[in-house]
């Protein structure tokens, strides 16, 4: 039996319970739904839940460890002399249950029969031939032991999907009566269900959490992995990025670092003035009419997926600086530039600096206006000298997680920025980020398990820790500037 | 004041400072003021009062044009300053607000230090020549505000962190520090505890040797307590203006006597 | 009135105030020298995907009368399906080179120097592979002449969208200046005409060297499938999380965490939860790469922190004289909540998903992490299973055109931006009318 039809049988039980629940309860209360606790539905849900939820559960734990249990005890099959050389005992066992599903398949497919595969053995049979004959590729040759593994692998893995449906099916059946016996007028199967509701809410709110948790962990296990093939000390300080397929790769940071600190410059020396300068504009200086017209354009640059930047400097903006610029003033032949991607992401930010620095420039107090007004300041020596220094926590915030923004931007640079690694002042030249490097790295050839690879999470994790920090940084900023207010 | 019109005690008490003729405001499609005209004396303190929606703080913000900000609100008529009209086109509102300056409601210092909260004005203005100046101003200022002992130990301090009462003579301080010579005082006291709301009026008091002052207020008490004159606007009308007491021994207008004893507000 | 003179007039504006006017006058100016810019950016964004993908939704096609050559097609003549299936597309290609040949043969469509063999470079190498099909599907038609619509090759494309030109051609090697000039022929003859480009969004991407087959199907059909994923799932839970810490939650050391990390994960770089994608779901789970599954799990990861915040929003502009109603008839919180609150906070959740799932749509990077770049090729099935097949998405299908080297595939690139923003357009309407119509102020 199937994990899927397990579930499917356990789900029946519970909707059967339902029901039986429900009607079982009006009966008891012969009839009359007032003498009941609750509404007949929620003994139906309270039957529902006492067969359903314990039952899934044992499944989806039996699910989780029984590969594991398996596997321990047929790994002592595999004897030392059946690891080839630079091979290891997990692709071994990736080919048992490689070979075990391909059983499987053989047998749906009518390759092999049942008893044929209790029999098996690589003199009779072309376990290999039969196998490939049913699209199942076995890379190396079978050997007699990892064979035998792979038969008493299906075997065991049969076996305890036998029992996990009894258990489960059982689990389910128990619930039910234990929830039908419980079935009585003054039962309060209201508050067991709003209980398993409540549950189920709670579990949501974890997902954001184990969300967090799964990114830390994957981060910092595959990183951990990269440290032990490549010196944390040389990912740190070494001044070149040059990796190599056959390895001795030189793997630095800084000029990854480098180049997206230059880019994330570059950008916000566009976004942050004009983003501000509109926000100012827009809140203290346009009639509502430019206001209607300005503020949904802006919304709608804030719109825009980031691939659409990402051509529009592949496209246009590379091209023209390179021959506007870059080539007259012979400082470079790319139209990848820090100066492309720069220029893009700046635009990118407009929206999100402006937007920002509209919500706190809102926010300060119109009676400041008024003060200032009211001693005869201009508009704009209002905005200087009492608006902005009011709102610059807030402005400051905001341009902080502009920059986490850049920081953590990939599609521009990846399209606009280049993918040579150079510690160079010339914004007009190809260089690279983080973000790239993570993006080229692992969807690259190099094998998984290659610091080449790896260096990938290290590089996601600096670029987590470094992102992660200006925002804290930013929303403790904005959290002060709001409570000033309030 | 640069250099106040000196015209002998016996013209001073009757000097017109302004006068209004025909104002009328409009926001949007609601007639907030219609057809008001009063003179207002220099050197005296004239109450406008009335109850909510009267229309007396609209009509106290048309003197000094902070209506300006307010993008639906039409002035038409004439408000005169010393014979100059403040609604000519030639008119900077900014200039204006310098010579007529204003208080608000609800204390607002800006998030400053209390010396440059002071300094603002005089800043914008370029009333000092230097720093050593623009102390001596910030100190005259500070002083005329009656706040001057409370708080010379701490001028760095931010504004924000003195007391409501405070915060409002802070307030004060700042708007004659440009040296107006008309001091509009919007409710001054209404967000004030009742000692620092007396210690308020008592610096409105004092104020009135050097400026002509115009106080809207709630509270007919303190009309009474501090102004020379007394408005009674009623739905935008301005329905009787004469001297204090006899506005309130003697009014001659039904709805002034109904709304002094309370039966209208 | 008495006649004062004051030593202030305020009718004449003094110097001072004269120059703070023009100082208020240039910052005035920069703000608008700022709008200025944002908009100009903004057009300039938007006129350079539209010119450059705008010709991608035109296609030039050339109509022939193909003669299938049961010489060719059915050596033995024994109308074998299986035997006309071991014909592949290269003994095809001669039948089209020979329709061609009869054309060029015309005295009005002759051009002098044109080998048959570079004619039939004019035709997509789709072609001899449609016809394939269309053999396979039709085998009685062999010894028939049928009338094919065959897809211009993209240079031939190009030519008629201004991409290639007489001059660009003489040192072109993948086309001559006689070729055009037959094309020139054909179309003055009625056999070659550009009409719209139905292919371009149902069919699935094609190699590198014939741009004019590739399509969006399958792009656009893996986003689909993994919008339904995201609605599926972020949507319940991120409307469950929202209620839990809107409604129930107890103020604790607990729940400031579970806030401050949805407020942070809204900010984590999409790119790292491609790390995570790959990381758990491919690597640790064993989830099959490219599929529509394994984007749409972490674009529903990428969605949430969105959905939420905007439930939440919505959940705390319902008044609580509404709870307090409910609860004050007998009902319990979860009845009160379930039966009142949520209905009444229904159009603002529904805003910010439809938001939510406009920005997963854009998504790229994640993407490219979780091996969506692979060249796909085959349409995925129907769901569920097709969850699991390789797919690709609408955005990485722009960015893995961008990479290719023939210039065809950049206005391609520009096409499918335009297909993009066409449902973002679509999905934020959508959200924009529900908010109108159903925006509700206490």
């Amino acid at each position: 039996m199937s994990a899927g039809l397990v579930i499917l049988a356990v789900i029946a039980i519970a909707i059967v319970g339902f029901f039986v629940g429900r009607s079982r309860a009006l009966n008891s209360a012969g009839g009359d739904i007032r003498q009941l606790h609750s509404l007949p539905g929620y003994y139906g849900q309270a039957v529902f839940l006492f067969s359903a939820v314990p039952a899934l559960l044992v499944t989806a734990v039996w699910l989780i460890l029984q590969p594991m249990m398996i596997e321990n005890r047929i790994s002592d099959m595999i004897l030392p002399t059946d690891i080839a050389e630079g091979s290891s005992l997990e692709l071994i066992m990736a080919d048992v249950r490689r070979i075990s599903s391909g059983l499987d398949t053989a047998v749906v497919a009518g390759a092999l029969s049942e008893p044929e595969i209790e029999t098996l053995n690589l003199d009779n049979t072309d376990v290999r031939g039969v196998l490939a004959g049913v699209g199942v590729a076995v890379a190396s040759d079978i050997k007699p032991n990892v064979l035998d593994a792979s038969v008493a692998y299906r075997a065991k893995t049969a076996a305890a999907r036998g029992y996990m449906a009894v258990v489960s099916i059982a689990i389910a059946l128990v619930g039910f009566a234990v929830a039908l016996s419980l079935t009585k007028p003054d039962y309060r199967a209201r508050n067991v269900s709003e209980a398993a509701i409540k549950s189920l809410l709670v579990l949501s709110s974890f997902v954001a959490i184990l969300t967090t948790i799964g990114i830390i962990a994957s981060l910092i296990f595959e990183t951990s992995n990269f440290f032990r093939m490549y010196p944390a000390k040389d990912f740190f300080f070494n001044l070149t990025w040059n990796p190599q397929f056959t390895g001795g790769s030189d793997l630095g940071i800084i000029p990854l670092l480098w180049g997206t600190l230059y880019v994330s410059f570059v950008a916000l020396v566009f976004a942050v003035p004009i983003g501000l300068f509109v926000a100012i504009y827009l809140s203290e200086y346009a009639s509502s009419k430019v206001r209607s017209i300005v503020k949904p354009a802006v919304e709608v640059l804030a719109g825009i997926p980031t691939i659409v930047y990402g051509l529009f400097a592949l496209i246009t903006v590379g091209p023209l600086l390179r021959d506007y610029f870059a080539q007259p003033l012979g400082l470079g032949q790319s139209s990848s530039s820090v100066l492309t991607a720069g220029l893009v992401m700046g635009i990118m930010l407009i929206p999100f600096v402006s937007s920002l620095s509209d919500d706190v420039i809102n926010a300060v107090p119109q009676s400041m206006r008024d003060g200032s007004y009211g001693l005869g300041a201009t508009q704009s020596e209002t905005v200087k000298q009492v608006i902005l220094p009011a709102a610059l926590p807030g402005i400051v915030g905001a341009i902080i997680l502009a920059a986490s923004r850049a920081i953590g931007e990939t599609m521009i640079v990846v399209m606009g920025a280049g993918a040579a690694a150079k510690l160079s002042l010339n914004p007009l030249e190809a260089m690279t980020t983080i973000t790239v490097k993570i993006v080229s790295q692992l969807t690259g050839d190099t094998e998984f398990a290659s610091p080449e690879t790896l260096v990938a999470f290290a590089l996601g994790l600096s670029l987590f820790v470094i992102t992660l920090g200006l925002n804290v940084l930013a929303l403790y900023i904005v959290r002060k500037y709001r409570e000033q207010y309030e | 004041m640069y250099d106040a019109p000196q015209l002998g005690n016996a013209m001073d008490q009757t000097t017109t400072k302004i006068s209004a003729r025909n104002v009328q405001v409009h926001y949007g499609d609601t007639h907030a003021i219609k057809d008001v005209n009063v003179d207002i004396d220099a050197k005296t303190v004239t109450a406008f009062i009335g109850p909510s929606g009267c229309g007396k703080s609209t009509f106290l913000r048309c003197i000094n044009r902070m209506n300006d900000t307010i993008d639906i609100c039409r002035v038409t008529g004439d408000i005169l300053i010393d014979g100059e009209d403040i609604y000519d086109k030639r008119v900077d509102p900014v200039q204006l607000r310098a010579k007529v300056g204003m208080v608000f409601q609800k204390p607002n210092p800006f998030p400053k230090s209390i010396y440059d909260n002071v300094a603002y004005g005089p800043r914008i203005h370029g009333l000092a020549k230097n720093k050593s100046e623009l102390d001596e101003i910030v100190e005259k200022s500070l002083r005329r505000g009656a706040i001057w002992d409370e708080v010379k130990d701490r001028l760095d301090a931010p504004g924000t962190g003195l007391s409501g009462g405070q915060q409002q003579r802070l307030c004060i301080a700042r708007a004659v520090a440009t040296e107006p010579e008309v001091l509009l005082m919007d409710e001054p006291c209404s967000a004030l505890d009742p000692i620092a709301t007396a210690q308020v009026e008592e610096l409105i008091d004092e104020l009135r040797s050097q400026f002509s002052v115009v106080i809207v207020t709630h509270s007919m008490q303190q009309a009474a307590r501090v102004s020379q004159k007394t408005a009674f606007f009623h739905l935008g009308n301005l329905v009787e203006f004469g001297d204090t007491t006899q506005i309130f021994t003697n009014p001659q207008d039904e709805r002034t006597q109904n709304y002094i004893t309370g039966r209208i507000g | 009135m008495t006649d004062v003179t004051p030593t202030t007039s305020i009718l004449t504006v003094d110097d001072r105030t004269r120059r703070r006017n023009v100082a208020e006058k240039r910052f005035r100016t920069y703000g608008v020298i700022a709008i200025t810019l944002a908009m100009l950016a903004l057009v300039g964004l938007m006129t350079s995907i539209f010119s450059g993908g705008l010709p991608a939704f035109k296609q030039t096609f050339i109509t022939l009368d193909v003669y299938l050559d049961p010489a060719k097609l059915d050596k033995d003549g024994s109308s074998d399906l299986e035997k006309i299936r071991k014909v592949s597309t290269f003994g095809y290609a001669p039948l089209i080179k020979k329709a061609l040949e009869e054309q060029l043969a015309k005295p009005e469509l002759a051009v002098e120097g044109l080998k048959s063999k570079d004619a039939a470079k004019m035709i997509s190498k789709e072609g001899a592979a449609e016809m394939r099909r269309f053999v396979l599907a039709n085998p009685d038609m062999i010894g028939e002449t049928v009338s094919f619509k065959f897809l211009a090759s993209g240079r031939i494309d190009g030519y008629y969208k201004g991409r290639v030109t007489m001059q660009s051609a003489e040192r072109d090697k993948n086309v001559s200046p006689q070729q055009l000039q037959f094309a020139d022929k054909l179309k003055d003859a009625g056999l070659l005409k550009t009409s719209f480009n139905w292919g371009f969004l149902t069919r699935a991407d094609a190699s590198e060297n014939r741009p004019e087959a590739a399509g969006l199907g399958v792009a656009i059909l893996g986003s689909v499938y993994m919008m339904v994923i995201v609605l599926f799932l972020a949507l319940p839970i991120g409307v469950a999380a929202s209620i839990y810490l809107e409604e129930f939650a107890p103020k604790n050391w607990f729940t400031d965490l579970v806030e401050v990390n949805i407020s942070n994960l809204a900010a984590v770089p999409s790119i790292v939860f491609g790390i995570l994608g790959l990381a758990i779901f491919i690597n640790f789970a064993g989830l099959p790469q490219s599929a529509p599954i394994v984007g749409g799990l972490v674009l529903t990861l990428m969605t949430l922190p969105t959905i939420i915040i905007a439930t939440r929003a919505s959940l705390k502009a319902v008044p609580p004289s509404i709870r307090d109603a409910a609860l004050g008839v007998g009902a319990s919180k979860m009845q009160a909540v379930f039966h009142h609150v949520l209905p009444l906070a229904a159009p603002g959740i529904l805003t910010g998903t439809i938001i939510g799932l406009a920005q997963a749509l854009g998504e790229t990077a994640p993407l490219l992490l979780i091996g969506m770049v692979a060249f796909v090729r085959e349409y995925p099935s129907a769901p569920p299973e097709g969850f699991f097949d390789p797919a690709a998405a609408l955005p990485v299908q722009v960015y893995n055109w961008t990479q290719r080297a023939d210039p065809a595939f950049v206005e391609r690139a520009s096409g499918a931006i335009i297909v993009l923003l066409v449902f973002l357009l679509l999905m934020n309407t959508i959200a924009i009318i529900l908010r109108r119509r159903f925006e509700r102020r206490w």
